[in-house]
């Protein structure tokens, strides 16, 4: 892999000029497009295992779920496979239960993600400004970040359960059955969840303050700007781009919540999510019909959230994606 | 001076965040059986013991599972590093059609809903024969690994002084010496980081797990977890899943006290570029 041309800091931001690069430079013309054709070659050999994977093991399912979502089929009755059309959406949209689930995430999206940002950014801040002890706090908060999402769940599901659990003890809540009723197990739900993926954020975030010129917090001191003004005005404007991509990365993440739920209630009191409804379809219940209908209106979700964020927010994917510098 | 210690102290608190719900799992660990039972648990065991353990690992539930995580982890985090260093080199080196394509597939894979695959996957990993086994959870685990090699590492690929080769080559070495001697040292490390994080995302995976396994055949840890009963019926699994639990955070805790700072390089590199 020879090449001629040093790379130039920023060269790579020239995506998708592959097409008129060849009468580019005017230096030697043959060569070049020769070179630029084998690099066009290579870049595609290389690339395809990946392509390959990624459609053989999403695409594909994914079509062949939207092809069962018009059947009504059952594997413990193969036979009584038959074409109901549009039957099973109409069935899941006018259901309760798929409302209710619906309503079960967005809930528990909506607070975690809040939390875990104000959180998250004030752990950010802590490591940004921490002078003894650095690493040793960097070093913890990847803990959460690498341990397993079941073992955090039962870990909180044991502290708060009735007979193993020290928090009631500690809160004098005597005999209070946090998994009895639906608002106290979403909230060790949601506990769970915002311990456990707190840290990624405030990397993330982290990330994005280190990025803030340190110039413009002296600018604005010396304008005699307080720590709360600076915070407003100049570090979160600045961030912008880092919070973003850190909350439309956690929202579609705790949008496909499953872990939890599964370890504290299994569904139980009205805590069942939709990502729990799709397994409990097609896995538990082996209705594969109305399952892969559930499927396809979850994968249809969490496109319109994600469209949400690119229109409403403004959020740059190629910011996300990395394929800019 | 004083600003300092207020932060050392915050620094304190994160610390307690993080560690505080692992000795809760460490002394839930160290309990007996018996202690679970009692009306008003402490937070730590009265009476400490090992039992659990010995239990935990005389079970070939237990220890089958422990088996097939580190296969199903290793192998996955190992094909999905090879596959994704073609693609990141490729993105980070070449001008290609479809580079933009490959980017915006694995930021859609990312975000896509993996409970929305289990049932299909469920149905043709069964035609297929797969269903239950290593294979059935190697391919999804290595495909949903993919975006976060791919980023990663094209991430790390682009800092690297690629010009070096060419310089190694003018002084004499021939290409092959020039890639081994220049190029592999200095794309080690981000290879490296890339397979950690890739690691810990194949070990945490639950969903595929029990989706795609039915026995000890391919059941993965996390799995194994949600089904395990304990010694007998009649007395409470708590204690041991905790010890189950210590299992298999300790892989866990070894990178990340080893590794910190690449870890938190390759996260922050992969996901945002100012």
């Amino acid at each position: 892999m020879s090449r001629d041309v040093t790379p130039v800091p920023g060269e790579e931001q020239q995506v998708a000029v592959t097409e008129t690069r060849p009468e580019a430079p005017a230096r030697r013309p043959a060569k070049r497009s020769d070179r630029t054709r084998h690099e066009r070659r290579l870049g595609l050999y290389l690339s395809s295992p990946s392509f390959l994977l990624m459609i053989l093991v999403t695409a594909y399912p994914l079509v062949y779920a939207l092809v069962l979502s018009f059947y009504n089929y059952r594997l413990t009755d193969p036979e009584g496979r038959e074409f109901v059309g549009l039957g099973n959406y109409a069935t899941i949209l006018t259901d309760g239960l798929w409302w209710n689930d619906f309503l079960t995430t967005l809930i528990i999206t909506v607070v975690t993600v809040a939390v875990e940002l104000v959180l998250g950014f004030m752990f950010a801040f802590v490591m940004y400004r921490i002078l003894v002890g650095k690493s040793l706090v960097r070093t913890s908060i990847l803990i959460p970040y690498g341990i397993v999402t079941v073992v955090s769940a039962f870990i909180w599901r044991y502290a708060f359960a009735l007979e193993s659990g020290f928090v009631n003890q500690w809160l004098g809540l005597e005999d209070f059955n946090w998994f009895g009723e639906r608002w106290s197990s979403l909230a060790v739900i949601m506990l769970s969840e915002i311990w456990k993926t707190t840290p990624f954020i405030s990397l993330l975030l982290l990330a994005g303050l280190v990025q803030v010129p340190e110039e413009l917090q002296e600018a604005a001191k010396v304008d005699g700007a307080t720590a709360w003004q600076r915070l407003k005005r100049v570090t979160l404007p600045n961030m912008k781009a880092a919070i973003m991509v850190a909350v439309l990365f956690r929202t579609l993440d705790a949008w496909r919540i499953f872990d939890n739920p599964f370890i504290m209630t299994q569904g139980a009191n009205n805590t069942e999510t939709l990502s729990f409804l799709a397994y409990r379809q097609n896995v538990t219940l082996v209705n594969l019909g109305m399952g892969s209908a559930v499927s396809v209106l979850l994968f249809l979700t969490v496109v319109l959230i994600a469209v949400l964020f690119v229109k409403g927010f403004k959020t740059d994917l190629s910011q996300v994606r990395g394929d800019r510098k | 001076m004083r600003q300092s210690r207020w932060w050392t102290v915050a620094g304190a608190l994160i610390v307690l965040y993080t560690v505080f719900p692992l000795l809760w799992m460490l002394s839930l660990s160290f309990k007996p059986p018996s202690e679970i039972v009692s009306g008003k648990p402490s937070f730590f065991p009265k009476e400490w013991t090992w039992n659990n353990y010995d239990t935990v690992f005389s079970d070939t539930l237990f220890t089958s599972a422990l088996r097939n995580s580190i296969g199903i982890s290793l192998i996955a985090t190992l094909l999905s590093v090879i596959v994704a260093m073609f693609a990141a080199y490729a993105i980070a080196r070449l001008d290609f059609p479809g580079k933009r394509l490959l980017l915006s597939m694995a930021l859609a894979i990312a975000m896509f809903p993996q409970a929305a695959l289990v049932g299909p996957l469920f149905n043709m990993w069964r035609n297929f024969g797969i269903y239950d086994t290593w294979l059935g959870l190697i391919i999804p685990y290595l495909t949903f690994a993919l975006p976060l090699s791919i980023w990663t590492m094209s991430a790390f690929f682009r800092q690297i002084p690629w010009e070096m080769e060419q310089a190694a080559q003018v002084d004499g070495a021939t290409a092959w010496q020039a890639f081994r001697k220049v190029i592999v040292p200095l794309a080690a490390p981000g290879v490296f980081t890339t397979a950690i994080l890739t690691f810990f995302f194949c070990w945490n995976d639950f969903l595929f797990a029990i989706s795609l396994t039915s026995t000890d055949r391919a059941r993965t840890v996390p799995a194994a977890l949600a089904f395990f009963q304990g010694a007998s019926q009649f007395e409470s699994p708590v204690t041991y899943v905790m010890a189950a639990a210590v299992v298999v955070t300790i892989p866990v805790i070894i990178l990340v006290l080893l590794f910190q700072r690449r870890i938190v390089a390759g996260l922050t590199a992969g996901a945002v570029k100012g």
